[in-house]
């Protein structure tokens, strides 16, 4: 089995994966019992200033989304905070960490915009031996509303004043959690470099309404005929994620700067692509949600199957391996040429890829009165989508032409050279062009 | 002493009272909610789909599975109803795994097709229940047709005349309308009287009478329907059975097999239906299959259906034949009826077995001898009493294009007619069909 112990801003856990600050953390029961099933390390739900608790709504405060079979693939939420006592998860996270030396805990923070109020708050949890904080800048809903959450995540100079706060107020690592909700992701994580945080999580949740009641006229969930906005995660989320930690990863400024993976992991596949595109370590809370604590225990067997076929030695291997390769469109190579393949004996004969090609693509594929379906390279413009529409899985491939090749389509043989657009006979802005290509 | 299994003779009460209810249930029982969605999510959405090709009606069975999955089954079954208005029937009683089924890509993928005769049955019993009907009916045209026969060729006809805004009149031999998915259809594919619910709510689409215990052939003439009528659709299924043709045929105890299954269908009382305790059924197709299982439901202890050929040449499905073995019926294989032996009733029967020879069935001299207290002779059934004048063909109603006879006025389909498979659902296309070409002819 494959060494699958990490260290992450310092903080040695004997796994990747953390559970993410959310309900699955949100008390002692919980945590021992998630370290039971094998969790690495959690980040505990967010805390709050001294003082009398927050308060939760008491209807539904979840929403759902549902793929085939109601598999949940999207969750949202229009939970708060933690809602007991500030000095009672004091005591849990103390006597937690007691028990598992072993393992991370991070502990999520979040009190209003004051240095005093952050002042006040790191003592007392440097007292419990927490391993590190999370500063939770990416709660969209509700503590927003009142000034905290994403309300400070959407704007980076209060990311920079908070974060450097807690760095002159604490040893203790300073993890900044950061919210989707904003267009440029890499200007939150700069302003988090900027105030010396020691590493950024991302994402938190992303600002939705999941569904509408058609019978009452109200978003959902919905509290006595009225809804609002929640912060949307699980599967759904995942490429809207893995995309913002590797534009982290890719930015020089923030090349260097630790990622904590978060956003629809929910098997050992998903938390090595966050590690691939940059993140050191991932966390976990749909998936833990929706399965219950045992989940982590195929991300483990899995991952360490993964490593050991690979001869992948340590889990920092695979950490930002996939960061050299994103780049942007301009860069990619248009002399690359593949075109789609089916494979006669795999086909079931749905012909869902004739009906996705003839109606919405390139008309690249005939079908034959007995329901054969073949691929017409002269037409083929590789967009993949057949491959995507395919319900069997390995049954349409991309092949790609050999340099030497002609290229059916455009009668031109294929180089094998690199070539891209900004050198391409048709940009009119010629080998200084950097206008980003539309979408 | 009451009557049990091992009572020889037929009898009747062979069971203890609970045991009918419970042996006639729904053979494909009713999804809930939940099975539906899920089953649902399995279909492919296909292009051009298989399965709808292999539907006699051509229900757009992929849409319709589509709209179950978003929670709309009333939708759903007006996509059914707006090609096959006995969808429901069909629902039961199609022997799908020869149909949609067999050719449904997902078992190709994985040999285990969308159920699409439950989920069909899911999303019309959701509409039925309602009590609803779905479609109205266009102006009166002031046109006259007359439909003879009530049964899926015949009530398919008539509504989508009707809907077309003809007035019809249907003419029946029977007491009941349904034709055979009233006296024929087994038992425990149509429970709780749905043949009969189902002619009603047909019904509600207006402009039909029905006219009972109307035989075409005595007073009333197809001659007389030409003249007071302005198109005649013929519809009057198979009426006739084949004789065995063998020494003994005519002793006691020996009956036609539909006979039985009508007597079956209309019981008030399951239990009051006597069997036989050794029962023989010979024949090979769904006749005789459902004469074998409903015997052996009925409590008789042995039920033996004899084939001549071999079991790939059997016209029940392969599923039909796992059925009636399932439910302890034995099936032998390439054996034919030599004689009926007994005093004054059936006693036994003696069988000869066979073998096909370049396509001749030949005995092969050996022969054995099975007891019986009852044999059910179901071998086929065949047009009787179609009237004179129309050109005959193999035994059917000689049509083409869409049910036109060799009378221009008279129109005919179902299993009366040529063509297509004796199949509720065929029928129930050919009498739709039909209905379009006369209302074409009729201006409409
Ligand atoms: C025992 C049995 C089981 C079957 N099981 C199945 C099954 O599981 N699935 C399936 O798809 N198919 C099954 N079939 C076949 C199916 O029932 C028929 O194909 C279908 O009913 C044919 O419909 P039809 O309208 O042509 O004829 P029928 O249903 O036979 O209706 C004909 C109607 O015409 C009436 N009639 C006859 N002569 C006259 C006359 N001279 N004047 C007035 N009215 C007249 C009759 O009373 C009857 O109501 C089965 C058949 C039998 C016999
Ligand atoms: C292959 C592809 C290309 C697209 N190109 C454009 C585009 O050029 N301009 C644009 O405004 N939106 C573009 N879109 C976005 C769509 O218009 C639409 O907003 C998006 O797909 C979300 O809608 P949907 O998920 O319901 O399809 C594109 C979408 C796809 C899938
Ligand atoms: S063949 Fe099967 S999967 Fe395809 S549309 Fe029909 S029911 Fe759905």
């Amino acid at each position: 089995m494959a060494d699958l112990t990490s260290t992450f801003v310092g903080i040695k856990s004997p796994n990747p994966f953390w559970l993410a600050s959310a309900p699955p953390t949100d008390k002692e029961y919980n945590v021992r019992r998630a370290f039971e099933a094998g969790w690495g390390g959690v980040v505990w739900k967010t805390l709050g200033e001294d003082g009398p608790p927050v308060v939760n709504v008491n209807g539904p405060r979840y929403g759902a989304i549902f793929g085939p079979d109601r598999r949940l693939i999207g969750l949202n939420n229009i939970e708060l905070i933690t809602d007991r006592p500030l000095q009672q998860n004091l005591r849990e996270i103390k006597a937690v960490k007691r028990d598992y030396p072993d393992r991370a805990v991070v502990v999520s923070l979040m009190v209003p915009c004051e240095e005093h109020a952050w002042k006040a708050i790191l003592p007392v949890v440097e007292e419990t031996g927490a391993d590190g904080i999370e500063l939770n800048f990416g709660c969209p809903h509700g503590m927003a509303e009142r000034g905290m959450g994403s309300a400070v995540g959407q704007v980076p100079e209060y990311i920079e004043m908070v974060t450097r706060w807690c760095k002159q107020n604490t040893r203790m690592p300073v993890i900044v959690k950061l919210t989707p909700n904003i267009t440029d992701i890499r200007k939150p994580a700069e302003a988090a470099r900027r105030g010396g945080a020691d590493a950024v999580s991302l994402i938190n949740t992303i600002n939705s309404i999941t569904s509408v009641d058609l019978d009452n006229f109200a978003p959902e969930p919905t509290i006595d005929g009225w809804g609002a906005h929640g912060g949307y995660c699980g599967p759904a989320v995942k490429p809207i994620a893995l995309n913002m930690v590797a534009e982290i990863a890719r930015n020089p400024e923030t090349a260097d700067l630790p990622i904590s993976g978060i956003g629809g992991v929910t098997t050992w596949r998903d938390a090595a692509e966050f590690m691939a595109l940059g993140a050191g370590n991932v966390q976990v809370c749909t998936a833990a949600m929706t399965y219950g604590f045992k989940v982590v225990q195929e991300m483990i067997s899995g991952l360490s199957e993964y490593m050991d076929e690979k001869g992948i030695a340590s889990t920092a291997e695979i950490v930002g391996r996939a960061v050299p390769n994103v780049k942007d469109w301009q860069d990619l190579n248009l002399n690359y040429i593949t075109k789609a393949k089916i494979d006669q004996d795999l086909c079931i004969k749905c012909g869902r890829c004739f009906a996705a090609c003839e109606d919405t693509s390139h008309q690249a594929i005939t079908m034959s009165d007995d329901r054969v379906f073949e691929v017409q390279n002269n037409e083929c413009v590789a967009c993949n989508l057949c491959v995507n529409v395919c319900p069997v899985e390995g049954c349409i491939s991309m092949e790609a032409l050999a340099p030497g090749e002609i290229d059916e389509r455009t009668g031109e043989t294929v180089s094998g050279e690199y070539g891209n657009w900004t050198t391409h006979p048709n940009n009119p802005g010629g080998t200084m062009c950097n206008v980003m290509p539309e979408e | 002493m009451p009557n049990d299994m091992q009572t020889s003779g037929i009898r009747d009460h062979r069971l203890a009272p609970g045991d009918y209810a419970e042996n006639f249930s729904d053979l494909h029982p009713p999804m809930d909610d939940h099975e539906a969605l899920v089953a649902a999510d399995r279909c492919y959405f296909c292009h051009d789909a298989p399965c709808m090709e292999a539907c006699p009606t051509t229900i757009d069975i992929p849409l319709f599975i589509r709209e179950i999955s978003t929670g709309m089954a009333t939708a759903a079954a007006k996509t059914i109803f707006a090609q096959n208005i006995m969808g429901g029937m069909c629902a039961r009683v199609c022997p799908t795994e020869t149909l949609c089924e067999e050719v449904c890509v997902r078992e190709t993928a994985e040999h285990e097709p969308v159920q699409i005769g439950r989920l069909q049955r899911y999303a019309t019993d959701a509409l039925m229940a309602k009590g609803e009907h779905p479609f109205s009916r266009a102006a009166d045209t002031g046109k006259k047709v007359a439909v003879v026969g009530a049964g899926p060729a015949g009530m398919s006809a008539a509504h989508r005349l009707a809907m077309h805004g003809h007035s019809v009149t249907v003419f029946d031999a029977r007491s009941k309308a349904g034709g055979l998915n009233e006296y024929g259809i087994a038992a425990y594919k149509s429970p709780d009287n749905f043949a009969q619910a189902e002619v009603d709510w047909l019904l509600k689409i207006g402009g039909i009478e029905v006219k009972h215990d109307s035989p075409i052939g005595g007073d009333m003439t197809l001659d007389s329907l030409k003249r007071e009528y302005d198109a005649v659709f013929l519809a009057i299924g198979l009426r006739g059975v084949n004789a065995l043709r063998t020494e003994g045929e005519d002793l006691e105890n020996v009956r036609d097999a539909v006979d039985f299954i009508a007597e079956l269908r209309q019981a008030k009382d399951l239990s009051s239906i006597p069997v036989g305790r050794n029962v023989i059924v010979i024949g090979g197709g769904m006749t005789a299959v459902d004469a074998a299982v409903q015997s052996k439901l009925l409590g008789a202890e042995h039920v033996t259906m004899v084939y001549r050929r071999g079991k790939e040449r059997m016209s029940a499905s392969e599923f039909e034949q796992e059925l009636a073995t399932s439910k302890g019926v034995q099936i032998i294989y390439g054996a034919a009826p030599l004689r009926v032996i007994g005093d004054k009733a059936v006693e036994a029967v003696e069988f000869a077995y066979t073998r096909e020879e370049n396509g001749a069935l030949v005995t092969t001299g050996e022969t054995f001898t099975l007891p019986a207290d009852q044999v059910f002779k179901a071998i086929g059934q065949t047009l009787e009493g179609a009237p004179a004048g129309l050109e005959i063909e193999g035994g059917k109603i000689k049509v083409t294009g869409s049910g036109r006879t060799s009378d221009p006025k008279v129109w005919a389909g179902g299993d009366c007619a040529t063509g297509g498979d004796d199949l509720t659902v065929t029928a129930v296309a050919e009498g739709r069909d039909a209905a379009e070409d006369i209302n074409t002819k009729l201006g409409g």
